[in-house]
């Protein structure tokens, strides 16, 4: 009985199963930059104009918000990473994993929400 | 108090897929979720099928789907569910009718990790003693009940079927930490291969869904690492 993706959502887990989740999501969200970025650093094959021109693409409005995002999928993916080398390496901890997932979260905001605001900033001009 | 059960029903031979059942039962907030579901098969609808056997959360026959997580339907009391109930198979196995699944391989992927005592020393003329910190080593696995809750609950397992899946593990658990076993190595190399603990993403579901209080994902953890630090 194989189950569907979206069906994974209608089960109610809790800190963990979100944990995993959007380490998951922001796991690829980080990939596809990366798989982005490599097209747009190859432009240098056609020379530094056509490298500048590809690169002027980020300055759009549109990737600069992305950028934003693409920060916060870092961030998170980084953060809930570090959760997981300490539940891995020290299970006693899996006891507190609430707790863990918690930190996370926290430290997420503290650094995410400065970090978004300046990132943003120009939509205010 | 008034619930109503919206229940996942499903009869191989009759249905071509599942369908949702509707019934509403008067009950005490203090019944538990078995008892509501005795209430409908007793007196409004014979043919709904579940397992149940000590309806007192030791055997692990009514591990079921309750309101979008696993749970044993004798340990949950209404009280705690709402007015709404909603109550599916457990996902991930072959549901043979209604509310009942098949373990076959869940009792297959049990039987994969020798849960018995493997000794190659002589046998002593007493009995095999073990000191209280050694015996606590253990304490936590030794509560399986082997309902399912936990391998139903986890999405590494609902992925890929092949996965060994928590409650084996859990009961691997239970004799690779004991001093008096002498099958540590044939276990951990049996949960070494790739469907076995590198599959666990510790996510948690099994924690949470575990009736005995299990801290499913930590005795996995522990296997890890020590396959993890074994040859070092």
């Amino acid at each position: 009985m194989t189950i569907k993706p979206l069906e994974y959502l209608t089960y109610r887990g809790k800190a963990g199963m979100w944990a995993w989740i959007l380490h998951r999501l922001t796991g690829v969200g980080v990939l596809m930059f990366l798989l982005a970025h490599i097209l747009d650093t190859a432009a240098i094959g056609w020379g530094p104009a056509a490298y500048n021109r590809m690169i002027e693409l980020y300055r759009m409005p549109v990737f600069r918000v992305g950028e934003v995002a693409l920060a916060g999928a870092v961030l998170f993916h980084a953060l809930n990473g570090v959760r997981i080398i300490i539940l891995d390496f020290w299970p006693e901890t899996m006891t507190a994993e609430k707790k863990l997932f918690a930190g996370v979260v926290t430290l997420f905001a503290v650094v995410y929400l400065p970090m978004a605001i300046y990132m943003l900033r120009f939509l205010a001009h | 108090m008034k619930v109503t059960l919206k229940i996942k029903r499903f009869n191989p031979e009759k249905d071509e897929k599942p369908w949702w059942a509707e019934y509403t039962v008067e009950a005490e907030p203090t019944d538990r979720l078995l008892d509501a579901l005795n209430a409908i098969k007793w007196y409004q609808d014979g043919t709904l099928s579940f397992r149940r056997s000590c309806m007192h959360g030791v055997c692990g026959s009514d591990a079921m789907l309750i309101n979008g997580s696993n749970a044993l339907a004798c340990k949950v009391l209404l009280k705690n569910l709402g007015e709404n109930i909603k109550v599916e198979p457990m996902r991930g196995f072959r549901v043979a009718r209604d509310l009942m699944v098949d373990l076959e391989p869940f009792f297959d992927k049990y039987k994969q990790v020798k849960p018995y005592f493997i000794t190659h020393s002589v046998t002593p003329e007493k009995e095999r003693q073990q000191s209280p910190a050694e015996r606590e080593r253990f304490d936590d696995t030794t509560k399986c009940i082997l309902c399912g809750a936990c391998t139903t609950s986890c999405p590494s397992f609902w992925a890929n079927p092949e996965y060994i899946g928590p409650a084996a593990i859990v009961n691997a658990h239970r004799f690779v930490f004991d001093s008096r076993d002498e099958g540590r190595e044939e276990r951990l190399e049996i949960l070494n291969h790739r469907d076995g603990v590198w599959r666990c993403r510790t996510i948690f579901n099994c924690v949470e869904a575990c009736p005995r209080g299990i801290n499913v994902t930590r005795a996995i953890g522990e296997v890890k690492k020590a396959l993890m630090f074994r040859k070092l």
